[in-house]
């Protein structure tokens, strides 16, 4: 063990969570407003290739964010339409819309692989970086890092404080009350998808432009699958959804410097580790009914039909 | 509009039609300021498209209105909330998990800031009589409380018209007097109220006028408290009103179900537990439960129908022990039961009446032959159902969902009195239903009784316990009172031993 240094660990930890806690929080917001989106892994997919590409054609990884973001939220809004407009099955959408990203990804992405991404830099914080231990771990990363964090806050603050977060989480809560009351259903669930659909877009980029750094098809690799059990993990609350985030990190980090500390433990084991930890914490976590149940928006994946 | 001042609100020729129906033809008539107008009608009338006409959740096809003398069109309940309208629903629009004063904020245009909001709530609930604290959770309130929640969400934006569809459905009859003493204050304010009810004798005592509606026309306007409750009846329903009766001099015949000292832990966080329940119901008997919702009825039923088994020895039918029996074994011995909650509970809401009819009529009506369905069976005692109990239905391959509150209620009744069940537990057996398909599934409850059956009826309507039932007992917090023959019994009594009502009795002591 004594080749794992833990300030290295944190270090990577904090990237390697930044993607899955970036899909994870737009599927919180989703969710929030009381619709599954099991589309995440395809939407991180096709954001991490229109990213890569944009980034490679314009050679600026900010625009290839911009651009990722986009992708993704206009791949959502398919799913939108679909479930939304022509009140299609949400599970078997979201579903679709996984298998579609993922085709769709490497049918663009056959001429970028092997190409180089134009590399996106660490922000200077000067002599905070400097700072023993606490300046690798937290002020060394790159800008999406942050906005991972920043995300997260906004987020939360979104959904405690504002008035548009209470109609959001109405709309999640009780859809027939809320357009009884006069909301807009549909139109705000729409704006929810397609904000959690430029959420794990960035996820997506984040993969193919910063962590991997280049293109491969289906190189998300789960990840989407990941970011939705996250916001169960996190019972639909943005700073615990931060939390499993980094705790999966950590361990998908842990497992590597096993391997590479040469533990003797077969690789395949220590592959699934993040996983099997995930689907415990899970189980744990919705053994106590009343509070998975008080927590989970009540409408969550049931069709709304105005009927008058 | 000969009068010298304006109506509050007048309605001109309204007319909306959904396909294949007409659900408002031509309707007109006026409301007063300080008016107590109830809107009257059987279920499927157009009561409900109306309101939501005037509340601005629905466009008519044609036709005006008109606020204090001004054109009225509401886009939106937003806009009629910003010109002086406000609504309490039937079903409540409120969400569970959310509290009071988050509830409140979205019903209001401008809402003021969270402390100065909670401070209000706190001031003109007490005035009126309906304290609430805005800091709770809806999912921890009671029916009534939720209730309080949504009228106190309209007088905060002090409405001109307030719209109460059913609103003393979930109430004891202490909280309807505190309701309508609420009511009468308004209006002396000010305030018209149009006000939709089934409940004749309420709308006599509460209302100024009446609006009549049969089959989405004006058929007639009253006086309420100048006509008796029966001739209101008879103009909603366009001809003369049967009403249950009882056959004279039936005597009890044996017990056939015994309670003895039943407890039950609540299955659920916002249940009620089950406290050492002992009841005997006699063979030929209808035995009345009262109690405000939330005080152990679901579990009673749940009990009884083997949803909640319980230990042996404290359940009884017929003398055999069926406490550790699940429901299909219990339905086979001829104890059926109609839970309250209709859609996901009654029934499955997406499933045809056919397949509804099957689910729990398959052992008693051999529905089944080695394990596979006859469905020519199924379907024509579905259509049985449809018929005996008026269920008004395309056919009988509608999903249940579509079907109106009334309607499908009438089916779920039916569909357990057409088994001829030995014991039979019904819980709100007529919520939401109008006055004469509520007398006939009255009728059919007594006439199951009459020919033997025992029948327990789980209301919080305590006319119609006082009109079916031979004994009345009363459920508070899941004990079960003494019970008592319902002859002789007052209302004022009744109320008592249901206990409730108690903190706002205070409340409205203390004005």
């Amino acid at each position: 063990m004594a080749g794992i240094s833990l300030e290295l660990l944190l270090a990577a930890l904090m990237v390697a969570a930044t993607p899955i806690l970036l899909a994870a929080i737009g599927e919180t917001v989703v969710e929030k407003s009381g619709v599954l989106n099991l589309g995440v892994e395809g939407m991180m997919i096709t954001g991490a290739i229109c990213g890569f590409a944009v980034a490679v054609e314009t050679g600026s990884p900010t625009l290839g964010f911009l651009g990722a973001a986009l992708g993704g939220a206009v791949l959502s809004l398919i799913f939108a339409f679909l479930t939304q407009v022509l009140l299609s099955n949400q599970v078997a959408t979201g579903l679709a819309l996984t298998l579609f990203g993922l085709g769709f990804s490497a049918l663009i992405g056959q001429s970028y692989a092997g190409v180089k991404p134009p590399p996106t830099g660490d922000i200077d914080f000067g002599p905070l970086s400097d700072i023993p231990f606490i300046g690798p771990v937290v002020f060394s990363h790159d800008i999406m890092v942050y906005v991972g964090i920043l995300a997260t806050a906004a987020v939360w603050a979104f959904l405690r404080y504002t008035r548009a977060g209470l109609i959001l989480k109405a709309v999640g809560e009780s859809h027939d009350a809320a357009h009884a009351l006069g909301y807009k259903v549909v139109r705000i669930r729409i704006l929810a998808i397609a904000f959690g659909g430029a959420m794990a877009g960035l996820g997506g980029a984040y993969i193919s432009l910063v962590r991997v750094p280049q293109w491969t098809e289906g190189m998300t690799a789960g990840a989407g699958w990941i970011a939705l059990a996250l916001v169960v993990f996190g019972a639909w609350k943005p700073w615990r959804v931060l939390i499993g985030a980094w705790l999966f990190g950590g361990i998908t980090v842990l497992q590597l410097n096993l391997q590479a500390a040469g533990i003797a433990v077969p690789v395949e084991l220590l592959s699934m580790s993040p996983y099997l930890v995930t689907i415990l914490v899970l189980v744990i976590m919705s053994a106590d009914k009343r509070r998975a149940a008080l927590n989970a928006p009540a409408s969550l994946g049931r069709v709304f039909h105005a009927t008058s | 509009m000969t009068s010298a001042s304006p109506p509050l609100l007048s309605i001109e020729h309204l007319t909306k039609a959904y396909p294949g129906v007409v659900a408002n033809s031509n309707v007109s008539f006026a409301i007063q300021p300080g008016e107590v107008h109830a809107l009257l009608g059987e279920n499927g009338a157009g009561k409900s498209t109306l309101v939501k006409m005037i509340y601005g959740l629905v466009k008519p096809d044609s036709g005006a209105m008109h606020l204090m003398g001004e054109p009225y069109a509401p886009h939106e309940p937003s806009e009629a909330r910003r010109r002086g309208v406000a609504m309490v629903f039937q079903h409540f629009s409120l969400f569970e998990a959310l509290d009071v004063a988050e509830n409140i904020t979205l019903g209001m245009e401008d809402p003021p800031k969270r402390r100065d909001l909670a401070e209000r709530i706190r001031t003109v609930s007490h005035e009126y009589g309906l304290p609430l604290d805005p800091s709770r959770l809806i999912g921890e309130l009671s029916a009534g409380e939720r209730q309080r929640v949504e009228i106190i969400r309209c007088l905060l934006q002090n409405p001109k018209l307030l719209i109460m569809d059913e609103p003393t459905s979930v109430l004891t009859p202490q909280e309807v007097d505190i309701l309508f003493t609420t009511l009468r204050t308004l209006s002396s304010e000010g305030t018209a109220i149009l006000y939709i009810s089934h409940k004749l004798e309420e709308i006599r005592a509460l209302c100024d006028a009446a609006t009549v509606l049969r089959l989405g026309k004006v058929v007639g306007e009253c006086t309420p408290r100048e006509s008796t409750a029966r001739e209101m009846a008879e103009l909603m329903v366009g001809g003369s009103l049967h009403t249950p009766e009882r056959a004279p001099g039936a005597e009890p015949g044996d017990v056939l179900v015994e309670m003895k000292n039943l407890s039950l832990p609540s299955p659920t966080q916002f249940g009620t537990s089950l406290k050492d329940v002992s009841l005997q119901v006699r063979s030929g008997e209808v035995m009345g439960i009262g109690g405000v919702a939330g005080n152990g009825q679901d579990e009673l039923l749940s009990v009884i129908s083997g949803e909640a088994p319980v230990a042996p020895g404290h359940l009884f039918v017929d003398g055999e022990d069926i406490g550790p029996l699940g429901p299909e074994a219990r339905r086979r011995l001829g104890v059926l039961t109609a839970p309250e909650e209709r859609l996901g509970h009654a029934a499955a809401p997406d499933m045809s009446l056919v397949e509804n009819a099957a689910l729990t009529a398959i052992t008693r009506e051999k529905l089944a032959k080695n394990g596979f369905l006859d469905w020519g069976a199924t379907r024509s005692f579905a259509e049985r159902i449809i018929q005996s109990f008026d269920v008004r239905t395309p056919n009988a391959d509608v999903a249940a969902r579509a079907l109106s509150g009334g309607n499908l209620q009438k089916f779920v009744i039916g569909r357990e009195v057409l088994q001829k069940p030995r014991v039979l537990v019904v819980n709100q057996p007529t919520w939401g239903v109008d006055a004469a398909a509520a007398a006939s599934i009255r009728q059919a409850l007594l006439d199951l009784a009459q020919g033997g059956s025992a029948v327990i009826v789980i209301s919080q309507d305590l006319d119609e316990i006082m009109e079916v039932a031979d004994r009345f007992a009363a459920l508070n917090g899941g004990k079960l009172s003494a019970p008592r023959l319902t002859q002789g019994l007052t209302i004022d009594e009744i109320g008592l031993m249901l206990g409730g009502a108690h903190d706002m009795e205070k409340a409205h002591a203390a004005e």
